[in-house]
């Protein structure tokens, strides 16, 4: 280690010209190694991945190859055109965007480098965005989605004519979505129009990176060579241990829920004895209650705020600015501060309720002091006992430093779908060339010429079987056999349309004073909420939103109206976004945890209790087993199972589950599902059924239950429908829903169940649908990691039958009645509100 | 005037009951039917709502019209009705019955073989379809019973129109289910649309604003398999 400086000083002369050098030195300050090794190999025409921690001067690192390149060229003479984009950088926040503005403008100022740097968001004004386009500046920090529209544009290729360098920050969490994709897309695009171009792919620690580094060149290989293309690799070893704790709580540890309210007075000490500290929580609902709970705590009136992405923007960014100048005691957040944003000084990190993914903890946790050298200081608070074994399992993890993002999926074909459209929008396509450029980007390198040329041929004219629509067509093939825009109207609804983010409806929040109900008006805009959790609201009912209490006054086109709330029972509304399963390594963790007595130690006493107590009453599973519990309670028949493969896995499971068992007349009545366990209940004795082989365990368990069973129940299910609006709409078939558009009469829009219904009777192969299956095993489902689990636990389910509740199975049993899963039981309701009908109208 | 709820399968065991003289069955897949005068209305059919949405740039499948036509197919084979009106919209637009494929011409003239048909004049289709049998009507009187496309803001006891899409909204142990409705208060009714990718407007919306008595207004929304009357005070907006 203590040879790396000196060599980086020598190589630095080398490579850094002299007013770097000296603002270096007069920042008392030495180039890092791998700051220099970057420069030096992107100045040989390397593309790279650097993977540094926090705090690494990651960045400054990214932008050097572009900084002094830019130093060393010759101004512009007046009278001589503007030259084009010099370096783009790219990241998955705005926030981050313009946080980067200002960290780098530092420098840039200092060195006295004649360097323009502006941001391209989707809050950026239109006027601005027009000045860029006449005036680029140097580097612009955008978004991907900025990137697509900047493609599609027809002055892209003189826009982009100049670009030396993509700088990809986050890049380890931009490539697992389909804004990923459409990124990969956007820069094999950039890569046809400017062949000689750079990347630099600046990244958290990964499992696998060189997935990272085929994804930051072209996919085609010259002929004859060996293997995929990748970029240059540079790994920056991780900094000082964090100090990380898990609270070892004077109050009981719940079994259940995910509040950790019996937390709160330690937290609140932990918070006054630090400077700033950062909480983070895993949902919305979860920000919103613990901010409630630490002001009721807050007798000193600490300045405690709360961030997360529901809340208005104007908020959001008072809070950001607050954060930055060191004006806050605490934070409360959710993944939008997640991020590498390096704000103010932050000197612990709170995290409540189960950190979920391992990686994820590191990042959050990197948010305490970003000093590379320093320690960290986190301290987890588990809400349940089961996120006790969770963070215990997340915190050897990260000693360990194992990392888990999910493995890269396949390029989507909605995107891909967007992205072509775009690119005729651009200019018109040769479909040979473009299919080449498009196997270029790592996400589509297995992309076979059919799909692509089903994708074309939906972009057209939809892809039909029953060929209805040539004359409506969207592109059409010219004479000279390129695709072209038939319409400048297609351009137009492009780049309405244009992005992979789709939003579940959301309502405004819109303030009156109380009293005025409905008729209220003109009051401030507090946020969105998401449509269905307005919809089951009554007015005069009480929820909790951006910290307030409110009373719901009712629904006024596209807002929720809100009054000043009071009283006891309060609503705290869920958010669909925001539910994280657990990692199928941190999984692995908490069953080798409770394999394994000899760990419990680690665990605090009540939570080794349990365990203990577990394993006198029933069995604790051995690592690889799946342990089935079955037992009698009230007039009903239990079976709990414990796979630890998350919530929606679990869900898909119980469902599943619930199908056969109904078919071997079991007759199953419901189930509930948690991210570690699942129960489901029955009238008849499963125990005993199990037993008598009717059915066996491993015949209920078989993996040929994603056969047919998994198909019959897919094609009703609402995920699927909602799924199938987010593809229709990335996909270009239906647009997006804007503000002030969402109720815009019945007979202008189609709602996109109603085309799913359709589409699935008369076409159930259309490419739509394909994608849409895909979306959903992956997505909500999480099909492959049951897949996965199945075929695990094949011959080793550990079947045990007691005569009562385990104390295992706790957890699970006190969630029946809380959530109930959706979908199905429609039908029962209505019955219900009708026969409330019958009996007030006296007719039974 | 009151109706029996039907149950698809089970036609024969729902009680009908009379309005203004006739009796009506309100069946789940959103058709009305009455025996005495076997007579079958279904309104808002919206047929080649796609190609006409198509026409400005939404590409959505080309099926809504041989989706709409089976339902339709199925119903009409299960009344075997002698007389059909066709509450308004039957097409979305005025060049619908041009545009639609042959195919679904051909079924569609199979329905109307051998029964009275009546298309009544819509705000989307005000002329008569092209090339199509059947007769073109502003309004029908039959009895003591009224049809006509939107329902006049002047009261008309034994009114029974479309136009307006009811659906309607309940919520139940903290969930809601919205689904398509009949809409009547004993004096008038208003139709579920029937197309295939036709939206639905809530019975709570401005636009009912004076058409029904609230405090007799029920809604009949549809279900799977039978109807569910559900009474103005249950109901929600939104």
């Amino acid at each position: 280690m203590t040879e790396q400086p000196r060599l980086a000083e020598q190589n630095a002369a080398v490579v850094l010209p002299e007013p770097f050098l000296k603002w270096f030195a007069e920042k008392g300050w030495s180039p890092r190694s791998h700051q220099i090794e970057l420069l030096a190999r992107a100045q040989a025409g390397q593309s790279l991945l650097l993977i540094a921690p926090t705090g690494a001067g990651k960045t400054l690192a990214g932008f050097l190859p572009s900084l002094t390149e830019l130093a060393g060229r010759p101004r512009r003479r007046p009278g001589q055109a503007h030259r084009g984009i010099h370096t783009l950088y790219i990241s998955p926040l705005k926030a981050l965007a313009v946080d980067i503005e200002r960290n780098l403008g530092k420098p840039v100022q200092e060195i006295g480098l004649p360097v323009t740097i502006e941001t391209r968001t989707g809050d950026t004004p239109s006027h601005k965005r027009q000045r860029q386009k006449l005036v680029p500046p140097d580097i612009l920090l955008t978004t991907p989605e900025q990137l697509a529209l900047l493609i599609a544009a027809s002055d892209a290729r003189r826009f982009f004519e100049d670009l030396r360098y993509v700088v990809l920050d986050e890049l380890h969490s931009l490539v697992i979505s389909k804004r990923g994709h459409l990124l990969a897309l956007g820069l094999a695009r950039l890569r046809s129009l400017v062949p000689g171009l750079q990347t630099i792919g600046l990244s958290a620690t990964v499992a696998e990176p060189d997935e990272l580094r085929r994804w930051l060149v072209g996919q085609n290989p010259p002929k004859g060579s060996k293997g995929p293309a990748m970029a240059g690799l540079i790994t920056v070893a991780g900094g000082a241990k964090p100090d990380i704790s898990i609270l070892d709580s004077e109050q009981h540890v719940p079994w259940s829920g995910h509040s950790a309210r019996y937390a709160i007075p330690e937290i609140y000490e932990a918070i006054k004895r630090h400077r700033m500290t950062l909480l983070f929580v895993n949902t919305r609902s979860q920000a919103e209650l613990l901010f409630q709970e630490l002001w009721r705590a807050n007798e000193d009136s600490l300045p405690i705020a709360l961030h997360h992405g529901s809340l208005d923007v104007g908020q959001r960014r008072r809070v950001e600015k607050a954060m930055g100048e060191n004006a806050l005691r605490a934070i409360v957040a959710t993944s939008t501060l997640d991020l590498g944003i390096d704000w103010g000084d932050v000197d612990l990190v709170v995290h409540v309720g189960a950190p979920k993914g391992a990686s994820r903890l590191a990042q959050r946790i990197g948010r305490a002091n970003h000093r590379m050298d320093e320690p960290s200081k986190a301290i987890l608070i588990p809400a349940n006992r089961f996120e006790v074994l969770e963070c215990r399992a997340a915190l050897d993890a990260n000693y360990l430093g194992a990392q888990d993002t999910p493995p890269l999926i396949d390029g989507a074909l909605d995107v891909l779908s967007q992205h072509v459209l775009g690119v005729a929008c651009g200019a018109p396509f040769d479909a040979d060339l473009l299919f080449e450029e498009v196997r270029g980007a790592a996400p589509y390198a297995g992309l076979a010429r059919e799909t692509f040329d089903r994708v074309v041929d939906f972009v057209a004219t939809g892809g039909y079987a029953l060929k209805n629509y040539e004359r409506y067509a969207r592109i059409r093939k010219t004479k000279e056999g390129l695709w072209r825009v038939s319409h400048p109207r297609v351009a137009q609804q492009y780049r309405l349309n244009v992005g992979t983010i789709v939003e579940m409806p959301e309502l405004n929040v819109r303030y009156v004073r109380q009293g005025r109900g409905l008729a209220g008006r003109g009051g401030p805009v507090l946020g969105k909420i998401e449509e269905y959790f307005a919809e089951t609201l009554r007015p005069g009912d009480n929820f909790m939103f951006g910290g307030k209490i409110l009373r719901f006054e009712g629904i006024r086109e596209n807002e929720c109206i809100v009054s000043n709330g009071a009283g006891a029972r309060i609503i705290v509304p869920s958010y669909a976004g925001g539910k994280f399963p657990l990692s199928t390594y941190l999984a692995d963790q908490v069953r080798g945890m409770l394999a394994d007595s000899s760990r419990w130690q680690a665990l605090p006493e009540q939570v080794a209790d349990w365990l203990r107590l577990q394993k006198e009453k029933s069995v604790l599973p051995k690592r690889g087993d799946l342990l089935v519990e079955t037992f009698p309670r009230g007039n009903r028949h239990y079976m709990v199972a414990y796979p630890f493969e998350g919530r929606l896995a679990h869900q898909t499971l119980g469902m599943l589950l619930t199908r056969r068992l109904e078919r071997v007349g079991a007759r199953p009545l419901g189930f509930v599902a948690t991210d570690y366990s699942l129960a489901v209940w029955a009238l008849d004795d499963m125990g005993a059924l199990f037993k008598a082989g009717k059915p066996s365990l491993s015949e209920l368990f078989d993996e040929d239950m994603l056969g047919d069973d998994l198909e019959a129940w897919l094609n009703d299910s609402w995920m699927l429908k909602r799924t199938f609006r987010t593809c229709a709409v990335i996909a270009g078939l239906i647009e997006k829903r804007f503000p002030g558009q969402e109720k815009s009469g019945r007979q202008v829009t189609v709602s996109a169940d109603l085309i799913y219904d359709v589409l699935r009777s008369h076409e159930p192969d259309h490419i739509l649908l394909q994608a849409t299956r895909t979306d959903a095993s992956a997505g909500l489902l999480d099909v492959s990691r049951l897949a996965e689990m199945l075929s695990r636990v094949r011959g080793r389910i550990m079947h045990k039958q007691l005569e009562q509740i385990s104390p295992l199975a706790v957890p699970v049993m006190l969630e029946i009645g809380k959530e109930s899963v959706n979908g199905g039981a429609n039908e029962t309701l209505l019955m219900e509100a009708a026969d409330l009908v019958e009996e007030a109208m006296g007719h039974r | 005037m009151s109706f029996s709820l039907a149950r698809t399968s089970l036609i024969a065991e729902a009680d009908p009951v009379g309005i203004a003289g006739e009796r009506a069955v309100c069946d789940p897949r959103g058709v009305l039917y009455f025996p005495e005068l076997r007579l079958l209305t279904v309104s808002d059919l919206h047929l080649e709502k796609g190609s006409s949405l198509a026409r400005r740039g939404a590409l959505i499948p080309p099926y809504d019209t041989g989706a709409t036509l089976l339902r339709l197919q199925a119903v009409i084979a299960d009344y075997q009705p002698a007389i059909v009106i066709s509450l308004g919209d039957s097409f979305h637009d005025g060049g619908g019955a041009e545009r639609m494929h042959s195919s679904f011409r051909e079924r569609l003239e199979g329905l109307m073989a051998g029964r009275d048909w009546f298309w009544v004049a819509g705000n989307h289709d005000p002329d008569a379809p092209a090339d199509l049998p059947g007769e073109t009507v502003r309004e029908l009187a039959i009895g003591s019973l009224l049809f006509r496309h939107e329902p006049s803001k002047v009261r008309v006891e034994g009114e029974i129109s479309g136009h307006l899409h009811p659906c309607a909204r309940i919520v139940q142990r903290g969930r809601s289910v919205r689904r398509r409705c009949f809409a009547g208060d004993g004096g008038r009714m208003i139709m579920p649309a029937f197309g295939a990718y036709t939206g639905s407007l809530n019975v709570l919306d401005r636009a009912y604003a004076g058409l029904f008595r609230r405090e007799t207004l029920m809604a009949y929304m549809l279900g799977t398999h039978r109807i569910f009357a559900i009474s103005h005070s249950m109901l929600r907006p939104g």
